[in-house]
This record gives structure tokens, sequence and C-alpha cells, in this order.
């Protein structure tokens, strides 16, 4: 039964290069990601849906207890306050980033990635906040940086805490943009030609080596992560890491391929609660 | 225990002994003194730190429960609580067997302190955790192994 | 380093339970600075004093080994709610820090 399912799957994504933009020609994100959670969970009947937040801490109690000894208290506190010092701080002409953000900032994060009609293209919440600093005569930051944008989504995500992710495809645009994601995801790529799908659907909850694989389903709730205590990583840094790690060469953050991607793979936590700033390993 | 504390705490060297000790340098007004000196901090094995430490022979106790990873996420932020259920629990220190000076950290307990702690250490690698109780003068301990691996994924 | 430090206080049953997290990098002495090559110098915090209403019941030794940002969690029979929890650190090179929780 699972089996049919990800041949549903990864035939209707090997026809690629057919019926692009005719978007009934594919399943809706909500039913592939029913999809994807029939497929896990048939895998590991164990498992709580609502546990996939945690990713591979999932599947291993003891990984899982050590977060919650840190998450008590975590290190990394005093890093969120330097994001919250840079939120705060208002820009030389007297407004804040709450000032521009939807809702003040608040409980906005599960809708992002979101399709922009008016710019054609799907941006982030990153890209609005460099819109909001450039607007007010500030310079963009670097959306790589962890130093800039990475810290201050440390703490300004965490202002969406409890938010359902709620990434909505609607226009045939927008589906053009969350297929394109797909396709990513599933495409082989690099000199050990895995695709994203091959450890995070083929083999979720699966070791490659020492590492448990985490399942697409939740995997975009909870970021930034802090890993090992101290190393502020981003959702779109991770995605580079990923790409580094089967020896390809990562498409720029903040490109359209990384933008698409994104915003197909937040649509497969939809429903999930979000948790910025956590520890992994 | 360190001599210096004890002979202070008797005053076995007649009066003056703590001001004569801060005249020297060796005792700041407002140092604390911990009861184990720096010389166990930077031993090289587990023997020589319990031998600086003053733990004789610590004898095994099931009354020290250890609550620490069977497998490190990261060897850099290893949570690790002790409890010793030992009447008179004084002081708790950890080790970390293989670390390069494997006296991690001694807690001195008193003024109802319980004999509790719970902190995060550093593991280089697969070792055993140590706890070494001292309660009513003499040295209890327990350990459990920490597997400390070295990740392949982390972006 | 005189980052605060953030303690939680409360009462569980009739034990305070206090936990801390100092803000400290606590290098070892033997860690390689990755853009240099060269070792980073040891600059870590060798000892915790805690206080309750004055008494001292926490007196530490720590080495490199502890982690980075150290959490320290003890539990302590006999104050009340309203009490107030004092901790201190002194490192290797004399920096010093100091912080206070009420018990709640």
């Amino acid at each position: 039964m699972k089996q049919q399912i990800i041949m549903k799957l990864l035939t209707g994504m090997a026809g690629l290069g057919i019926a692009l933009g005719v978007a009934t020609a594919h399943a809706s994100p909500e039913q592939d990601k029913q999809d994807l959670i029939k497929y896990f969970t048939s895998k590991y009947p164990n498992v709580k849906i609502d546990d996939y937040v945690y990713g591979a801490l999932a599947f291993d109690p003891d990984s899982k207890a050590q977060y919650d000894a840190i998450m008590e208290f975590p290190p990394f506190d005093s890093q969120i306050d330097a994001g919250r010092k840079m939120w705060e701080t208002p820009f030389k002409n007297g407004k804040t980033y709450a000032d521009c953000l939807p809702n003040g900032g608040k409980m906005i994060a599960g809708n992002y990635p979101m399709f922009d009609e008016a710019k054609g293209k799907v941006v982030t919440l990153n890209d609005v906040v460099n819109d909001c600093r450039v607007a007010n005569g500030e310079a963009p930051f670097k959306i790589s940086d962890q130093k800039t944008m990475g810290t201050l989504s440390a703490y300004m995500r965490t202002l969406s805490d409890g938010m359902i992710m709620n990434i909505k495809v609607q226009s045939p645009k927008a589906t053009a943009a969350y297929e394109e994601g797909k396709k990513t995801f599933f495409r082989r790529t690099g000199q050990l030609n895995f695709a994203c799908a091959t450890c995070h659907i083929q083999n979720a909850g699966n070791r490659l080596r020492s590492e448990l694989l985490s399942p697409i389903v939740g995997q975009a709730v909870h970021w930034p992560v802090f890993r090992g205590g101290d190393n502020l990583v981003s959702l779109q840094n991770r995605y580079t890491g990923c790409f580094k790690m089967i020896r390809a060469v990562p498409p720029a953050e903040d490109s359209t391929v990384m933008n698409d991607l994104e915003y197909f793979h937040s649509a497969m936590s939809n429903g999930m609660p979000m948790k910025a700033s956590v520890f992994r390993k | 225990m360190n001599a210096l504390r004890r002979n202070v705490l008797k005053g076995a060297a007649g009066a003056g002994t703590v001001a004569v000790a801060v005249a020297a340098g060796l005792l700041k007004p407002t140092q604390a003194l911990a009861d184990v000196p720096r010389s166990a901090f930077e031993a090289k094995n587990v023997g020589d730190a319990l031998k600086n430490m003053g733990a004789n022979a610590p004898v095994d106790s099931k009354d020290i429960t250890i609550k620490a990873p069977d497998i490190a996420e990261n060897g850099a932020v290893v949570p690790v609580e002790v409890t010793s259920g030992i009447a008179g629990t004084s002081a708790i220190a950890i080790l970390a067997e293989k670390n390069a000076t494997p006296l991690v950290a001694d807690f001195s307990l008193m003024g109802g302190a319980e004999g509790y702690i719970s902190t995060r250490i550093k593991m280089g690698q697969t070792s055993l955790v140590r706890a070494v109780v001292t309660a009513g003068g003499k040295s209890y301990t327990a350990a459990k192994e920490v597997k400390v691996t070295i990740g392949g994924c982390g972006g | 380093m005189a980052e605060p430090m953030r303690i939680r206080a409360t009462m569980a049953g009739d034990v305070a339970d206090v936990k801390v997290l100092m803000n400290h990098p606590m290098e070892t002495g033997l860690r390689k600075d990755a853009k240099t090559g060269q070792l980073v110098p040891a600059h870590y915090i060798t000892d915790v004093t805690a206080t309750v209403n004055g008494a001292k019941v926490l007196d530490a030794g720590l080495s490199g080994g502890i982690s980075k940002n150290p959490y320290l969690g003890f539990r302590v029979k006999g104050p009340k709610k309203g009490d107030k929890v004092v901790v201190s650190w002194a490192d290797n090179k004399g920096d010093k820090n100091s912080a206070e929780a009420i018990i709640g």
C-alpha cells in the first residue's frame, strides 16, 4: 500500500516536463502532505505525527531526552537576546521592524514563504525584513549571514512560537512555484546523486552512518536551530549544508530555486506548530 | 579534603591562620575556598585527580544515580545529573575519565543543599562519566558510560 | 565576560529548586582557532558560590570541561518563597560576576 503511494508521488514527479503550469495535473499541497503522512505513519506506526516537529529526535528517546534537558534552560539564551536588541532598536528614521511587518511581527512566520503576486515570485520572511529595512533607509542584510539576519531571526521567529504553519498555494503562478520546489526536492543531484527525498522520504527514520534521518513532514517548523548549543543555522543555511554534503554546488540562498524549495518544503509542514531557536546536535 | 581548609577550620595552626594566608596572598578575603585544590583539576588521569581531591579509594555505591545520555548528541554539551541518596552528602564531583583532565567539576554542598547536581559537560570521546560523592568523611562512587560519536550530518 | 547570568529559583514542594545559566566562553586552552590556527587561551570559570539569605549552600570548583555558557541546577531544603538566592562566579582571568533571584 505504502509503496503505491510513493510510486505515485515519484512517478508523478518523473513526468516533470509535462503539464507544467497546469495546476489540475498535479495533486494539491494538502494532498501531497497527506500522502506523505500516510507513508510515514504506516512505516512508523509507533511515532506520533505530532512528534514529527522534533525530526530525528522523535525516533530516538535518548536524543529527545537530551533536547528536553538542554531546552529547559538553553545555553543560547544570550544569542536570542542579541536578536531581541536588534529587533527593538529603531532604524535611523525612528521606525522599527514592528512598524512595517504585518501584525507587528507577531504570529506571522507560519505564513511564509508566500507567493507575492505583485512581484511574481515567492518571498520569505527574511525578504520581507529586508524590504522593511530598505524602505526605512537601511541597507539590506545578507540573508545567509549568522550575525545579522540569522541573529535577528533567532528572536523574531520566536514571536510566532505556537503558530500553526499555514502556507497558502492558490494562484496558478503560486502553484507553479510550489511545483518547482517539489521538483527540486525530488531531483537527484551532486556527486552522490541523492535527492532530498532519498534521505527525507525514502530513508526517513533510517540511519545514514550514525545519523538518524528526519522525515520531511515537520522539518520546516523549527528554525533557526542552534547546533551544539551555539552554532546558529537558518533553514536555508541548512539547505546549503545538505547540498554540500551530497557534493552538489548549492544554489545561492534567497535564489528562486531555494525560495521555491522552501515554499514547497514549508507547505509539507502545514498544520504543525512552530517553535523557533531550538537545540540540535 | 584540602589540607589548608582542614587546618583553617580546626584552627590547628593557631589564631591568625586565615590572616596569615590572606597576607601571603594565598587566600583573598572574598575568594571562595572550594574544597578541592586546583591541582586536582589539572591532573591528567583519574587516579591522580582522585588523589589530589583527597578521595581515598571511593567505594562503589548504588545510592548514586547518574542521569546522562547513552549516546551524546554533541560532545560539547552533555547533560549530566547526579543524585546522591547517601545521608550526609557534603560534596559531589563529576569526572569524565577520558578527558585530557578528567575532573570536570566539584561541588561542595552545605546549609541544606541536597545531594543533587545538574550540569552540562564536555566529553572528548566515549568514556565513563564518574560521580564521586563525599559523605561523612568517606568517598563513594558510581559511573555510567556515555558514548560520543562524530556526527556527519550537521550542515 | 560581564553578561548577566540568569537564575530561576522556585519552590518544588518544600525544596528550593535553583537553575542557573551563566554566560562564559569556557575555553579549555586546548582548542585551536579555526582561522588563525593558534591555541585559544584558557578562559573559564573556576569557582562558583551560591548563598540563600546570606548562608552559603554551594561552593564549586569548575574546569574548562564544563560546557560553554555553564548550566547549573541544585536544590536546597529549608528556604521558603521570598528568600534570596545569590550566585557568584570567578574565572581564571580574575573576572567576576554575580546575580540574585527571589525564590518564587
